[in-house]
């Protein structure tokens, strides 16, 4: 094990799983020599060249069809968009193309693609460069959503989706990026689909996703300083989502906070609160409170963007206003 | 064509002066951790918004890019406001809301910098639309990069400003790069104003550090759009001085290719212009430099002094 940040970690998985398999490679804007817009891709192209890391035009669009195309004739190809806020440029070739291939023709074609896009607020990056969009993807069926909060989960959840035979799309925190952890050296794979709880705890379980995840650790602490036991679970996949964990959790706890920093409204914690009280409403002792971004564009200035943010005290307080 | 007289030319060399200015002030607080978020300079590329706004009426409109400090600024930008709101101010043009890449002013026709490359061909087309339908012989001027050119949206904005006839004139600034990437990288030709041939409108290429040939060509499309004879592309062969972005260590490009752009430096060579054509005195120039510097200066003090906005702020103007 060595202490690596969750950008290394990527790149890790990455540079594994090309050396292992001939069939993997990075398509993009700017990820050869450059090194991808926030650095992941450093280094790869040095070590494997051209051929295997490929830059593009500014071409979304063609960016995910030409991986999408390149996945349906029996390669893996790993494509980064800069800002998943660009996936609108490229988004039929994504949820018409990549996502119906599989189901459309009858289950004859795969569609082993991942597309890592880094999304999130919290570097001043404005209303164009920092949402957060999981629920987007999530709501069409043939995609697999992951978005792992820390480096040994990038690493473990990126080895499974290059060698996972659907379409995934893979949401990495640009603050992320350089939160360190414990990484394995192996390239060990993480099941897509499992989650896993990040702090136990008896009183209250806490959902949270990406960045959120962070904060509901924080928030734990604060919350154990006042005699409250929270339980943090990441999912680190959505789709598939580990609905047992939650439930598990839930029926323990008898109490859900759902976090993330996406807009509140028509999130993916919406989903996870209706699942909660599909499956398990009678074991809640008090209705399922949600925290997300207000419902507005992420502000350029920073005491704007600083309230935009979702954080611990917001968890913390959500917590509070179950008793 | 009329020749521009001499307060336009002066006019031509303030704007490039300003944006110069005010550009090097920005390089320098960001370097100072001042400013926030992503910073794109137009230096070096000055000529071209300059010339092309120059040709344009405060009515005519606007698109911009990521890289949109001196589009804004030649289509006449308020330098206080535009300074303020790169320094993420509640006086800013969008009250902090927007920041460097997200600068508009509807009122003299600036439809705003765009954070999506390729995200103002569609934009252009749309307003273009509305001069034509309003018959209001407005004209809309499409501002964007050789990457842009090769996203969908620019060329399916050509294909309908074209299919259309409509007032658009399309300004693509070839600085060689799409970030790290060479032209040579991302398309097989060489001349962008090729691809003017295959949606029937004029395509010229003309030399991007000259402020005169921008202003002429950009003339010459505002007039034929004015008529209703529809869209033209206009490729400005320049160069950026900096970065993609401030940070960025441009290990993509030659020390020596900078050097050589450099010595093509669009100011100096307009100055020398006017000065041997009797037009300006040097005495003259340095005056305009100097109140430019002074306006600048206030500028920054106006950003500086100013309230960053309140977080109760966040929610106003979601919904209009
Ligand atoms: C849809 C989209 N894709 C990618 C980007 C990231 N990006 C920002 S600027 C840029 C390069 C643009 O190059 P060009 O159009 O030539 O303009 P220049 O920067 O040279 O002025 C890229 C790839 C973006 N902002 N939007």
């Amino acid at each position: 094990m060595a202490i690596k940040t969750y950008l290394q970690a990527l790149n890790d998985a990455m540079r594994q799983e090309m050396e292992r398999d001939e069939n993997v490679f990075i398509i993009g804007e700017d990820v050869g020599k450059f090194g991808g817009c926030f650095g992941v891709t450093q280094g790869l192209f040095d070590q494997f060249g051209e051929r295997r890391v490929r830059d593009t035009p500014i071409t979304e669009s063609a960016i995910v069809g030409a991986a999408a195309g390149a996945a349906a004739a029996g390669l893996r190809p790993v494509a980064e968009l800069m800002f998943v806020d660009f996936i609108g440029v490229a988004f039929d070739q994504l949820f018409n193309q990549a996502a119906k291939m599989h189901y459309m023709f009858g289950g004859k074609a795969k569609v082993p693609m991942v597309l890592r896009m880094p999304q999130g607020a919290g570097v001043g990056a404005a209303a164009q460069h920092s949402q957060s969009l999981e629920a987007w993807f999530m709501h069409i069926p043939g995609i697999k959503v992951c978005i792992p909060s820390t480096p040994a989960d990038a690493k473990g959840l990126l080895i499974s989706a290059i060698r996972d035979d659907n379409p995934v799309v893979f949401l990495e925190h640009k603050i992320l990026y350089g939160v360190e952890g414990e990484v394995g050296d192996e390239a060990t794979p993480i099941e897509l689909g499992k989650g896993e709880i990040k702090c136990e705890g008896t009183d209250v379980t806490i959902v949270a996703t990406s960045l959120m995840v962070h904060s509901a650790l924080q928030a734990a602490e604060t919350l154990a300083a006042q005699g409250i036991s929270a339980e943090v679970v990441d999912p680190r996949c959505l789709v598939p989502l580990d609905k047992d964990i939650i439930l598990n959790s839930v029926k323990k706890t008898h109490a859900l906070v759902v976090a993330h920093e996406a807009v509140k409204t028509a999130g993916a914690g919406a989903e996870i609160a209706a699942m909660v009280a599909e499956e398990a409403l009678d074991y809640l002792d008090a209705p399922i409170v949600r925290v997300g971004a207000p419902y507005c564009p992420v502000p350029f200035s920073p005491p704007l963007e600083k309230a935009y943010i979702p954080g611990a005290d917001q968890i913390v307080a959500a917590v509070k206003s179950l008793r | 064509m009329k020749h521009p007289d001499k307060k336009v030319l002066l006019e031509m060399f303030s704007t490039m002066t300003k944006i110069r200015l005010f550009e090097s002030e920005l390089q320098k607080f960001f370097a100072a951790g001042k400013i926030p978020g992503f910073v794109h300079l137009y230096l070096g590329e000055e000529a071209v918004a300059t010339g092309a706004c120059a040709a344009l009426k405060q009515t005519d409109m606007i698109t911009s890019t990521h890289r949109g400090h001196g589009h804004c600024l030649a289509k006449g930008g308020d330098l206080k406001l535009m300074m303020a709101e790169i320094y993420g101010r509640s006086t800013g043009y969008c009250k902090g809301k927007g920041g460097s890449m997200h600068i508009a002013d509807f009122n003299i026709g600036i439809l705003g910098a765009n954070g999506i490359v390729g995200g103002g061909g569609p934009l252009a087309v749309g307003a273009a639309f509305s001069c034509q339908y309003k018959d209001t012989r407005g004209v809309c001027a499409c501002f964007f990069g050789d990457g842009a050119s090769n996203q969908g949206t620019t060329q399916e904005s050509l294909n309908m400003a074209s299919a259309w006839k409509l007032p658009v004139i399309f300004i693509n600034e070839n600085n060689g790069y799409g970030i790290s990437c060479p032209q040579s990288k991302s398309m097989a030709i060489t001349d962008i104003a090729d691809r003017a041939a295959g949606y029937d409108m004029p395509g010229v290429v003309i030399d991007g550090n000259d402020v005169l040939a921008v202003y002429e060509a950009v003339t010459m499309a505002v007039e034929r759009a004015r008529k209703g004879q529809g869209p033209s592309l206009i490729e400005c062969k320049t160069y950026r001085w900096r970065g993609h972005f401030e940070g960025d260590a441009c290990v993509y490009r030659s020390e020596k290719e900078l050097e050589e752009w450099k010595a093509k430096d669009p100011i100096p060579r307009f100055a020398k212009k006017l000065v041997e054509t009797g037009t300006a005195t040097q005495t003259e120039l340095d005056g305009i430099t100097a109140s430019v510097a002074a306006e600048i200066e206030a500028a920054v003090k106006f950003a500086e002094d100013s309230p960053f906005p309140k977080p109760e702020d966040l929610l106003e103007d979601v919904y209009a």
